[in-house]
C-alpha cells in the first residue's frame, strides 16, 4: 500500500481545532508556535488554527518589500501592519473578509513530501469551494487556487521537523479585495477574486469556516487526490 | 573528520531549492539535529537539521543561492 493510499483511507485523527475568531496576525502567529511546540513534543498529534485577521500584510521568504505598493504612511493610516514571516512565498494580504487556516499537521503521520502537501492543500480548498458553487482549479507552477485567471486562495507554508505551519487563506468577502491593491499579490500582476465575487451572493465567513473544519476533521474528505 | 551537508530529496520531482537561511555562522558549534539550514522551494520553507555534532567549517551555498539535490551545501568538522 502506498503512503498516499494509506492516507486516503485515514482521517486526520486527533485534530485539535482552535478557533479564536477575529485576531491580530501576531496573536495567531504566536498561537501557531505554541501549537507547533505541542505537536513537536507529541502532546498533540495535529492541530488546526482557523481564524480571521485584522488587516495585515505578510512577506514570505521569497518576498520583496518592493511588492508592497502602498506607502508606509498609507498603511499607517489604514492601520495595516507588515510582518516578515518564515513561510514560503512572496507578499500577501490578510483581512477580516478572508478565512485564514493554519494546519499544524505532523507529516510524519501523513506523507513526508512538501509538494504533496501543497497539492493536498490546493485539493482541499478546491473540494471545499465546490460546496459554495465555485469551480476552483490548480495552475501548473502557480501554487494556490484559481477561478479562471483570478486567484481565490493563497498558500504559503513552513515545515520544520516534518511539522507544517502557516497555511492558506481564502478570499470570501468582496469588499475586502480592495486592499490587495496595496500589494503585488505573490509578487505577480494577478487578479484576485472572492467567493462573493464569483457567486454574486452574500456569504458568511462563519459558514465557510464550518465547512472547512468539517473537511479537515472528517475522513470522507481527507482526500489527497482531489 | 568532516561531514558534508548534502541537499536531500525534498519532494517527488523537485530537484532544486534555495538556501534561504543559515542558522549558524562558520566556526560555530552545532549539535546533531539542530536546525542548520532553511531551504525554500515553491511556496514552502523547510529546515534541514544538522547531520552530526561539531563545528560548521564551511558554507558552500550562501543564502539566496539555489542548489540541486545531492549538492554539498557546506561542511561540519565533527567533534
Amino acid at each position: 500500500m502506498t503512503q498516499s493510499r494509506a492516507f486516503r483511507n485515514s482521517p486526520i485523527m486527533n485534530l485539535k481545532i482552535i478557533d479564536p475568531g477575529l485576531v491580530d496576525f501576531d496573536t495567531a502567529w504566536q498561537k501557531q508556535k505554541e501549537l507547533f511546540a505541542e505537536v513537536k513534543s507529541g502532546r498533540l498529534k495535529h492541530a488546526l488554527l482557523i481564524c480571521r485577521h485584522n488587516p495585515v500584510i505578510t512577506i514570505g521568504r521569497s518576498g520583496l518589500k518592493a511588492n508592497i505598493l502602498a506607502k508606509e504612511i498609507e498603511l499607517d493610516r489604514k492601520k495595516i501592519a507588515v510582518y516578515e514571516v518564515e513561510r514560503g512565498g512572496d507578499v500577501t494580504y490578510h483581512g477580516p473578509g478572508q478565512l485564514t487556516v493554519y494546519p499544524i499537521l505532523n507529516l510524519n503521520y501523513l506523507k513526508k513530501d512538501i509538494h504533496w502537501f501543497l497539492r493536498y492543500l490546493e485539493g482541499l480548498i478546491i473540494f471545499g469551494l465546490k460546496d459554495f458553487g465555485i469551480g476552483g482549479e490548480r495552475k501548473e507552477g502557480l501554487t494556490g487556487v484559481w477561478v479562471g485567471k483570478r486567484k481565490i486562495a493563497s498558500i504559503g507554508i513552513a515545515v520544520r521537523n516534518w511539522i507544517s505551519f502557516h497555511g492558506f487563506s481564502i478570499n470570501i468577502k468582496r469588499d475586502d479585495l480592495i486592499n490587495f491593491s496595496l500589494i503585488r499579490p505573490c509578487g505577480m500582476d494577478i487578479m484576485v477574486t472572492s467567493v462573493e465575487s464569483e457567486t454574486g451572493k452574500e456569504t458568511n465567513v462563519e459558514q465557510v469556516k464550518k465547512s472547512f473544519i468539517s473537511l479537515l476533521a472528517n475522513r470522507s474528505v481527507a482526500e489527497p487526490s482531489f | 573528520m568532516s561531514t558534508k551537508i548534502i541537499l536531500p530529496e525534498l519532494s517527488e520531482g523537485v530537484r532544486k531549492a534555495m538556501v534561504s537561511y543559515w542558522y549558524f555562522k562558520v566556526g560555530e558549534k552545532v549539535s546533531e539535529k539542530d536546525d542548520l539550514i532553511e531551504l525554500t522551494t515553491d511556496k514552502a520553507t523547510f529546515n534541514l537539521p544538522s547531520p552530526c555534532s561539531g563545528r560548521l567549517s564551511e558554507i558552500l551555498i550562501v543564502e539566496g543561492s539555489a542548489a540541486n539535490v545531492g549538492d554539498v551545501l557546506g561542511t561540519i568538522e565533527e567533534n
